[in-house]
């Protein structure tokens, strides 16, 4: 079994700062997107029970190395990191394009796996496009997977139904946080995979160049603006129940939200 | 592709039919200003939907494809039809109702046609003099509005159930066109749907939600929140750690889950993690109940009672029943 799992080495958005109304992008800290490391999770027991080979693949800055190391310490085989030439400022489907090139460069695929939306851009559009530009059937939302000779069996999490669906490979695979609990590597498996290889691809190892990325992003952000919500924090402690209670609920007397 | 201006006109899908509804109803506005029209497709095996139904909100034209390869609306079957679609009549724009079925085809179709797509837009505007669609989205666990436009065309966005209202706009009517596609048969196979069993009435609809989190030890406990709902005339929903990984109920409130945004939100033992906290960033009001007072939660609510929940929900509940 070949598996490929994509992987963004996303903002770590819990740490990100807002000042004076924007975001502070330049030095903010990154890790690997969490719903990405469900589906290295993924890939492994797949490969536990049915053999092969898993290779994780990211688009992003060279410092994506430091991540993917943890993604071979869980378990993946060889891991590639094409560096993106734009410090993050193309849309999906430029991304999606340097993806694609990669795993056609490497020696086919019966699965690809992605998490069903990155930490930071929330977009769920990588998987459904990669899908696409590589002619293969996608299941998105799945929450477990089983192989059944040559068909993927999964089920997938929907607004109002679970939907058990079966697909033959080569497929793409959305995975939802649910599929499973990421391994954390101990020393032992962080050592190992040191010896592991990473491979570094510029986009011009991928026929690309950065004005033909430009041209196929056609996504263009106008503004990044700080979302605050002022709340009143008024946080009552140390008093008796029965008196927070009733101090609470004079507030939201006063705030006419108890519906009388 | 350009900006040639033989893309006219803006289309819009969406299975879930209030959704629909909705994103007619901002369409015909947008297209108002621009002077131009609004369309809506229809998909399906059998289609049930009256598409004079569609004219009520303002819809100008309604594209049907009924076609068995459409059972059970498989996004490559409906991308390829909505492609074909897009291809023939050339809109500048195609808005994709943000159900998670709307979400992983909307991508599918703009990989198809080479253009650049929006997620899950919260407000949607048109610079008249450029004609160019101006959309905001929330990234980055909610810390962050973005702002975007495409400049391919058409711009296609997906825009979540309840963004925007629908309006109902009498004595108009919808010209109907049937279109016949062969669509290619899907390996795609679809073995078995299982309904979630949900209760009666829509979170996002209530003005008053109770959210249950970490902190309730087990789930008979959700009773506590059920009555303090009922006082309160509210709903019960809980967290993702809740929903997902106990398997208590099988929906949640958060970004990936139930985004809402009620007069009075209560939280119950969460501890406030940014995914959570970014799915109810629109509540008026905030009140939490946690017994640890550094809970990041308190950070981002108006009021908080630093305590037990298992002491503080019943005398909430005591003191709420004197005044209601």
């Amino acid at each position: 079994m070949k598996i490929v799992v994509c992987a963004k080495y996303a903002l770590d958005v819990a740490e990100l700062k807002i000042s004076s109304g924007k975001p502070v992008l330049e030095g903010a800290r990154r890790k690997v997107s969490d719903i990405d490391k469900n589906a290295v999770e993924a890939a492994i027991s797949i490969k536990e029970k049915y053999g092969g080979i898993i290779k994780v693949l990211c688009f992003g800055p060279i410092s994506a190395k430091e991540g993917l190391k943890e993604l071979l310490a869980m378990g993946a085989d060889e891991a590639y990191l094409i560096e993106d030439p734009s410090e993050g400022m193309l849309d999906t489907a430029a991304t999606v394009e340097a993806l694609a090139l990669a795993i056609q460069k490497m020696d086919g695929f019966d699965l690809i796996l992605c998490g069903e939306a990155t930490i930071d851009g929330y977009t769920s559009q990588v998987g459904p496009r990669l899908a696409e530009r590589l002619k293969v059937p996608q299941i998105t939302y799945v929450r477990s997977i089983k192989i059944d000779g040559n068909n993927v069996i999964a089920e997938r999490d929907l607004e109002d139904v679970y939907q058990t669906v079966k697909v033959p490979m080569p497929l793409l695979i959305t995975v939802t946080r649910e599929i499973n609990t990421p391994r954390i590597p101990n020393l032992m498996a962080i050592l190992k995979a040191s010896k592991k290889p990473i491979t570094i691809w510029k986009i011009e190892d991928l026929g690309l160049s950065k004005d033909k990325l430009e041209q196929i992003s056609s996504l263009h952000t106008l503004s990044l603006e700080g979302f605050t919500v002022e709340r009143k924090r008024i946080i009552i402690k140390d008093k008796p129940v029965d008196e927070a209670v009733q101090e609470l609920i004079s507030y939201l007397l006063k705030e006419k939200v108890l519906g009388v | 592709m350009g900006l040639e201006g033989n893309y006219k006109g803006i289309m819009v899908y969406s299975e879930d039919i209030d959704t629909l509804f909705e994103l007619i109803s901002k369409s015909r506005e947008l297209a108002n200003q621009i002077q131009t029209d609004v369309s809506a497709i229809l998909l399906g095996d059998r289609i049930e939907i009256i598409p004079n139904e569609l004219a009520a909100y303002g819809v100008d034209k309604v594209y049907m494809v009924e076609n068995p390869q459409l059972k059970g609306l498989i996004a490559e079957a409906c991308a390829e039809s909505i492609s074909i679609i897009i291809n023939r009549v050339k809109p500048e724009a195609l808005f994709i109702g943000a159900t998670k079925r709307g979400k992983e085809l909307a991508p599918k179709i703009a990989e198809k046609l080479k253009t650049g797509c929006v997620s899950e837009c919260v407000s949607l505007d048109i610079d008249k003099a450029k004609r160019d669609f101006i959309m905001k989205r929330i990234i980055f666990g909610g810390k962050v509005v973005s702002t975007h436009t495409i400049v391919k065309r058409p711009i296609i966005a997906t825009i979540p159930p309840r963004i925007f209202e629908k309006k109902r706009i009498e004595g108009r009517a919808a010209q109907v066109i049937k279109i016949d596609l062969e669509i290619p048969s899907s390996k795609f196979e679809i073995l078995e749907v299982k309904n979630k069993v949900v209760s009666g009435k829509k979170i996002e609809e209530a003005s008053i939600v109770i959210c249950g989190g970490r902190g309730l030890k087990q789930k008979e406990d959700f009773k506590l929140l059920d009555e303090l709902a009922n006082v309160l005339k509210g709903q019960v929903g809980c967290t993702r750690p809740i929903a997902a990984d106990r398997g208590w109920f099988t929906e949640w409130i958060g970004l990936s889950g139930k985004k809402i945004k009620p007069n009075l939100y209560i939280t119950v033992g969460i501890s406030g993690a940014i995914q959570h906290v970014a799915g109810v960033r629109g509540a008026k009001v905030i009140v939490s109940i946690n017994k640890d007072p550094e809970a990041p939660i308190f950070s981002e609510s108006d009021y908080g009672i630093v305590g037990d929940l298992y002491k503080v929900i019943p005398a909430l509940i005591e003191h709420l029943k004197k005044i209601k």
